[in-house]
């Protein structure tokens, strides 16, 4: 009996503590709830800083949730249900799956609740904004970053994670284009597809080596593809011939670059995507005309600025 | 579905005394079970505004269909004290072959249906059939089946979503709501009703046939039921065949209310599935359990889900409640039995 009651007690204390918290946080004017696409993989960690730092900043109140993988899909849309439920002011939103989201985005949208999509966009005008990476010109910067390496002329290839998705296109689109727009004398030799697994894409770099001695420069387009990259020239044993460029960061990646097997890489501003999505969001509830979308940043990052504050706090592990 | 044979097995059965079952053990665990639930809500209604409107419970009712569908599947593997950890990743596969036979196939939607119910099966039979017959334990035989039906479902989709976008009526299957056409009111959308349909069934099915009869037998003393000449290898094989079709539901459900099959989803489902089982007083060692705690179990596991994030309580927080009220539940469970003992 007495330890049925000790049970008893205890449970009641940690509601009543919880239910205390509950009431204070409800005192707060302005909420946005951000319903993200992960929570534990450190570039949402990132993101969720950022959206902390914005609502500091503005004086709203932010919470930050996302599902365990990128795969449950339905645990998503509860939390996104859960999150409409409290009546927020305004709402941020990174699909996993744009169309499973709709019949609820369709009720924000009755409800009158400006949704802020961001990091990769919904297949919808629901939206009021996306705040999202400008991938086009981050690959472009990586393509300026190729010439510079390899002295404006030679041969490249990519190894890119895929040609369906949006960041795959648009990384691709916007490293191509600027060497066919700016740079003459680089030919563009190879574009592969990986699908972000490194293996594959390590099978995939040795190929286009195989095929093409006198190569100077791999742009790998994602982190799984770039850590392919690295692999596959080392199996070939062209390391130091071949000038590498990747794109986010992970532990792998760092490494490589600081051992210099890669010349550098791209990152995004997680951190930076965070802030604008709550900053976005504020700038909603107040009935502010906003851009269709909205670019969060990103950085070229190598040996000599990975330790700088400013860059490593968008690098994770 | 499942329906006619257990109404007909239920007319042919003679049912017990009411009063004799509400004695029962396993009556009064569902009865704590209910009183906690109850007491969680009466909670989250006092702290949070926004968590007992229609809305909210009714996205409470959504989110348990799947996890309560899937519990159920598990209750019936656990009574015979066997665990199933495929049940998740088979969900998954089971809606892969519903996309494969409805978007692929282009077949008309009954034959979808058929074909997730179809593979959940099998792929029970194959489990009951690595248990009973090859003798490999429950929770290795269903260890490789998670494994084998996840990669299966990647496979067979090219890792990518299935959509049902060209199959009208599909989505209707869990999001649209029959209740709410006839009571405008009362918007609980099919999943939920079909959910309370199957754990009908499920219960009729434990509690009125000679497979419910010969279910529990196994799971309170395999030796004495084979000894006494029953085919204890046939039940075992049956209880996961059941077991995989319930799963395959479960499947629908989910590939419904996302308009997709998503191929990657699936694994951990299989641990929320046991637990609601477990909360809701099926003990893990076999012989006791029933559907109506398995689903107050999978009811008390949204609620706590959904009142926290109504709450905002962070994320990481949120999961070590839910640590801590599953080990209470479980705890609770233990004390009364010893004092049900005592007397």
């Amino acid at each position: 009996m007495i330890q049925r009651r000790a049970v008893t007690t205890t449970l009641g204390a940690a509601l009543i503590g919880l239910s205390g918290f509950a009431h204070a946080q409800q005192a707060q004017e302005i909420y946005i709830p951000l319903v993200s696409k992960g929570f534990q993989h450190q570039f949402w960690q990132a993101v969720k800083s950022g959206a902390e730092q914005a609502a500091k900043d503005l004086k709203v109140k932010v919470t930050f949730e996302g599902p365990e993988t990128e795969a449950m899909v339905d645990k998503q849309i509860d939390m996104l249900s859960a999150a409409l439920a409290k009546k927020p002011q305004a709402i941020g939103f990174a699909a996993l799956d744009s169309q499973a989201a709709i019949p609820l985005l369709k009720k924000a949208q009755a409800a009158k609740i400006p949704v802020v999509a961001f990091d990769s966009g919904v297949d919808s005008d629901i939206p009021v904004t996306t705040t999202t990476t400008d991938n086009k010109a981050a690959a472009a910067l990586a393509a300026d970053k190729m010439a510079e390496l390899i002295g404006k002329s030679g041969e490249v290839a990519l190894v890119v994670h895929d040609q369906t998705s949006r960041t795959g296109v648009d990384r691709r689109d916007g490293f191509v284009n600027r060497i066919k727009s700016t740079y003459p004398n680089i030919k563009i030799v190879s574009v592969q597809y990986g699908g972000g697994d490194q293996l594959k894409s390590t099978e995939i770099t040795k190929s286009i080596l195989q095929a093409s001695p006198n190569l100077k420069g791999i742009f790998g387009a994602n982190e799984g593809s770039a850590i392919g990259v690295v692999n596959g020239v080392k199996e070939m044993k062209r390391n130091g011939k071949i000038v590498i460029i990747g794109y986010d960061s992970g532990k792998q990646q760092k490494n490589a670059i600081l051992d210099g097997s890669m010349a550098g890489a791209i990152t995004q501003n997680p951190v930076g995507m965070g802030y604008k999505t709550v900053e976005m969001a504020v700038k909603a509830i107040k009935g502010e005309k906003l851009p269709k979308v909205v670019d969060t940043g990103f950085f070229w990052y190598d040996k000599t600025n990975i330790a700088d504050p400013k860059i490593a706090a968008v690098l994770y592990d | 579905m499942t329906t006619p044979t257990a109404t007909t097995a239920a007319t042919a059965t003679p049912g017990f005394s009411l009063r004799a079952r509400l004695f029962r053990p396993a009556t009064r665990q569902k009865l704590l079970a209910f009183a906690s639930l109850i007491a969680l809500m009466v909670f989250f209604s006092f702290a949070s505004p926004q968590f007992l409107q229609t809305d909210n419970l009714v996205s409470i009712l959504q989110s348990t269909a799947v996890n309560g569908v899937l519990a159920i599947a598990c209750t019936f593997v656990i009574i015979t004290a066997g665990i199933d950890l495929s049940v998740g990743t088979l969900m998954t596969f089971c809606a892969v072959m519903a996309g494969v036979v409805l978007t692929y196939m282009g077949m008309p939607l009954a034959l979808g249906i058929a074909a997730a119910i179809f593979f959940g099966a099998l792929a029970g039979f194959i489990s009951g059939v690595l248990i009973a017959k090859l003798k490999i334990p429950p929770f290795i035989a269903t260890l490789g089946m998670m494994m084998l039906l996840k990669g299966l479902s990647l496979v067979i989709s090219g890792t990518k979503p299935i959509y049902f976008n060209d199959t009208p009526g599909f989505t209707a299957i869990s999001q649209d709501s029959l209740i709410g056409d006839l009571i405008p009111s009362l918007p609980i959308p099919n999943a939920v009703l079909i959910l309370f349909l199957v754990a009908v069934a499920a219960s009729i099915l434990l509690n009125r046939t000679i497979l419910g009869r010969y279910t529990f037998a196994l799971g309170s003393n395999e030796e004495a039921v084979r000894l006494s000449g029953v085919n204890t290898n046939f039940w075992k094989v049956v209880v996961y065949t059941v077991s995989g079709g319930i799963c395959g539901i479960a499947g629908l459900l989910i590939a419904s209310r996302l308009n997709s099959a998503q191929p990657a989803l699936g694994q951990g489902y299989e641990l929320d599935a046991i637990a609601a089982v477990v909360i809701g007083g099926t003990s893990l060692s076999g012989g006791t359990g029933t559907i109506v705690g398995t689903i107050i179990g999978a009811f008390i596991m949204s609620v706590l889900t959904n009142g926290l994030r109504i709450l905002s309580v962070a994320q990481e927080w949120q999961t070590v409640i839910t640590g801590v009220i599953i080990i209470l539940a479980v705890y609770a469970d233990i004390l009364r039995r010893r004092s049900s003992n005592k007397h």
